[in-house]
């Protein structure tokens, strides 16, 4: 093999590698990307079933139940156009309220309630999660982020 | 009168980072009498890192004073805080971490001139050139937009504290020790453009660029082992890597500088790979830079990207685009006058490492694109985030390949191979493979596909990474190949860890009353009860859980703060370390019936991840003594 055509094969394969490495991505990037939505969105286009999205919005008054087992929250997020029934098992974050913005990780299950996997809330009384800053629960707080 | 020393020290630096600039260029340009200005380099460049150094001391030196007539120190601290956090409290601010950064800019460039005796003089003076370059790039952005020592009129009664999740000793070493391994690539990426300038590629120039790659890959490692850990404890998620953007900003210039520091030994070694050498060290320091953008612009969200300023983040990402733009089109202009060295056969050593840098660098293309994938989306006004059910599985099929080229690439020859002996050298390790493999099949179930393979893999790579030093006398062993052995070892030990983290896990989330248990695991765990504990300057709660494994038992004490400056939550997990494995535990809120959430995770075996991380970097760090000591040409048989 000549200095040359070596340097053809590796540059050949290296642009093979860069295009099956961009076409994997891009392909699992289709089923993988969690998209954003606030009820409002839900109301509008439908749920989206069978994908991890991120769900977010205020928690509304009143409406924080736990359930017996100690560990199981369910509560309805708002923004204020439309409303979304969601359940979480797990330890809520510290700064999650009543009237206070969250943003919940999960999937919509068909009856349009929607399962958190982990939930994200304004980290402090400065701080709050990115998505929210954009949405009507946003705008009454700074837009500084500290996610998680 | 300090914040004002410290001020000045910067633009001092700064004038002498144009010098060095000029005073290269100029040496480089002139014939005849150029020796005598490039003399000149060396000491400017030395004086220059020392001026940022005592800016930087100069701030921890206000931070430890609590000056609050500093506006930096006047909303990053607070007088109550403990004096560790004073210090660390410098560079947990978005002015403090810059000036960190570019301080170790500074210190790298310095040492640079102080050390550097192996390269051909024109090339060095062109590669401190290109050093002083960059830091004249971010010392204008310190001055113009993020000066550190600018103060505030009038001055308050107090400051308003540091970020509590930043109130962690991890604080005070991580990010100097990631820096160290951030910004050391940015000698290589000097080098390269100096090499470039002289027109100068060659073996001369990778044995020297060599050890400068190694030493900032250890520090490098030694960072994301100890953020990885960091994380793991200290946010309460029982998770060791989460993939967000700011992990992938560490992760991305580590694949770059693995590559590097592999193509860099075929440059070294057998003169091949010249081009693509110089390019990975381009892309290496790239990396670094366009992780700083992403962490510093406020383009991200995380516990470091502490300010949102669109000023800030358009400035470096001009510096960004003038530096990476530059170092490519000078490398479009030099790769034709960049010979080509000599070729090797597809089997053969070259050709694993080869394989390695391709992996690598696909591993690097599906990181960088899902990280910037959520940006790009947001240009278009679509908000989504890419998360770990991505990254694992794009990037995880690949790593196990590389994992099966990492368990092969030591045994070739260097030049030419022949497959069947090959396989035959690979004998026992895919014994051990197989064999790990069948014992979990059959023994436990169910499991993933990954970590099955992970875990069967890393036993495999366990025994061929030992291979080399087989029938070896391990006295005359040279110490580059120690460390060859260690590192990969490490990362047998890591992917293990991972594998049965993975695998193996037991997660239990309850709501107890004092006095109840639940099992998690092996362990059975009783709720004690809760008391208040009082810290410097916070106030909280901890439980007392007594978690018991046959007959032995330990004293768990989980607790949740309430930190007053800022106001803020955390809880702060337990962990009981045994041989085998973590057992993790959350204290979480109160149910409103008397009863309290606890999370528990018991981890088998999850300590391995960073016992492989810092087994990693031991083998780079013996391997950096192996080249710095000057030695007898040892017979270079698998090495």
């Amino acid at each position: 093999m000549t200095a040359k055509s070596q340097r053809l094969t590796l540059v050949l394969l290296a642009l093979a590698a860069i295009v099956a490495a961009s076409l994997l991505a891009l392909s699992a990037l289709k089923d993988q990307a969690a998209f954003f939505y606030a009820p409002s969105d839900v109301k509008r286009d439908g749920v989206p079933l069978g994908r991890a999205v991120r769900l977010g919005g205020m928690v509304e008054a009143g409406s924080v139940k736990r359930a017996p087992d100690g560990v199981t929250v369910r509560f309805v997020v708002t923004d204020g156009g439309a409303t979304t029934p969601v359940v979480f098992a797990g330890i809520v974050p510290d700064l999650f309220r009543e009237r206070s913005g969250v943003v919940a990780e999960g999937s919509f299950r068909p009856d349009g309630g929607f399962v958190a996997t982990n939930l994200l809330a304004k980290h402090d009384e400065k701080y709050m999660p990115p998505e929210l800053a954009k949405t009507d629960a946003g705008t009454m707080h700074e837009t500084k982020t500290l996610d998680r | 009168m300090i914040a004002e020393a410290g001020l000045a020290a910067l633009w001092l630096a700064a004038a002498l980072a144009l010098l060095q600039f000029a005073l290269a260029a100029l040496g480089l340009r002139g014939a005849g009498n150029a020796a005598e200005i490039t003399g000149a380099v060396r000491p400017v460049a030395i004086v220059q890192g020392t001026l940022a150094v005592v800016a930087m001391l100069l701030l921890i030196t206000l931070f430890q004073q609590s000056d609050m007539s500093v506006k930096l120190v006047a909303t990053n601290s607070h007088s109550a805080k403990p004096w560790i956090y004073k210090v660390a409290g410098a560079w947990g601010n978005h002015e403090g971490s810059m000036l960190l950064w570019v301080t170790i800019l500074g210190v790298a460039g310095a040492a640079v001139a102080w050390f550097e005796r192996r390269l051909n003089e024109r090339t060095l003076t062109a590669t401190l050139g290109a050093q002083g370059l960059i830091a004249l790039g971010f010392y204008a952005f310190l001055l113009f937009s993020s000066n550190p020592f600018a103060r505030l009129s009038p001055a308050p009664a107090d400051g308003q504290g540091l970020n509590p999740l930043l109130q962690d000793p991890g604080l005070a070493f991580h990010p100097p020790t990631l820096y160290a391994g951030y910004v050391g690539l940015s000698v290589a990426f000097s080098f390269a453009v100096g090499a470039l300038v002289t027109r100068d590629v060659g073996r001369d120039f990778a044995r020297a660029m060599r050890p400068w790659v190694l030493g900032a890959w250890v520090f490098l490692t030694l960072g994301i082992t100890a953020g990885s850990y960091w994380a793991y404890y200290e946010l309460g998620w029982g998770g060791w890597w989460f993939w967000d953007p700011v992990e992938n900003a560490s992760l991305m210039p580590w694949l770059a500088a693995t590559a590097l520091l592999h193509s860099v030994t075929v440059l070294a070694t057998r003169d091949g790979l010249r081009a693509w050498t110089v390019m990975l060290a381009v892309v290496a320091f790239s990396m670094s830079m366009i992780g700083t953008f992403l962490v510093r612009s406020g383009i991200l969200t995380s516990v470091h990207a502490f300010a949102v300023d669109p000023e800030r983040g358009a400035f470096i990402l001009a510096l960004l685009l003038l530096y990476i733009g530059g170092a490519l089109a000078l490398f479009a202009l030099r790769v034709g006058t960049v010979r080509e060295g000599t070729t090797f056969e597809l089997v053969s050593r070259e050709g694993g490492l080869v394989a390695n840098n391709l992996l690598l660098s696909v591993i690097l293309g599906i990181v960088l694109i899902g990280t910037l994938y959520p940006i790009v989306a947001a240009g278009f006004g679509v908000q989504l985030s890419v998360g770990p059910p991505f990254f694992n599985k794009a990037a995880g099929p690949i790593a196990l390949l590389l994992v099966v080229v990492m368990a092969a690439g030591p045994l070739l020859r260097w030049r030419r191979d022949r497959l069947n002996e090959v396989v035959e050298r690979l004998t026992w390790p895919i014994s051990a493979a197989v064999f790990a493999f069948a014992g979990l099949i059959v023994f436990a179930t169910p499991i993933g596909v990954l970590p099955l393979l992970g875990l069967s893999l890393a036993g495999g790579l366990a025994v061929a990474s030992v291979a080399p030093l087989w029938k070896r006398d391990l006295r005359r062993t040279p110490l580059f190949t120690w460390g060859m052995v260690i590192a990969h070892l490490g990362i047998a030990v890591s992917l293990a860890g991972m594998a049965c983290d993975a695998a193996f896990t037991k997660e239990r989330l309850v709501a107890l009353r004092a006095g109840e248990a639940t099992r998690v695991g092996p362990w059975r765990v009783t709720f004690d009860g809760l008391s208040p504990v009082i810290g410097d300057n916070w106030s909280g709660l901890q439980a007392r859980l007594t978690a018991e494994r046959g007959g032995s038992s330990r004293i768990m004490l989980p607790q949740s703060r309430t930190f007053s400056d800022p106001p803020t939550v955390t809880s702060e997990s337990a962990i009981a370390t045994v041989l085998d494995g973590q057992l993790y535990t959350v204290l979480g809120a109160a149910d409103g019936q008397g009863r309290w959430q606890l999370r528990f995770w018991w981890k088998p075996f999850v300590t391995l991840i960073w016992l492989g991380g810092v087994l990693v970097a031991f083998g780079g760090a013996l391997s950096l003594l192996g080249r710095l000591r000057p030695r007898r040409r040892p017979v270079e048989r698998w090495t």
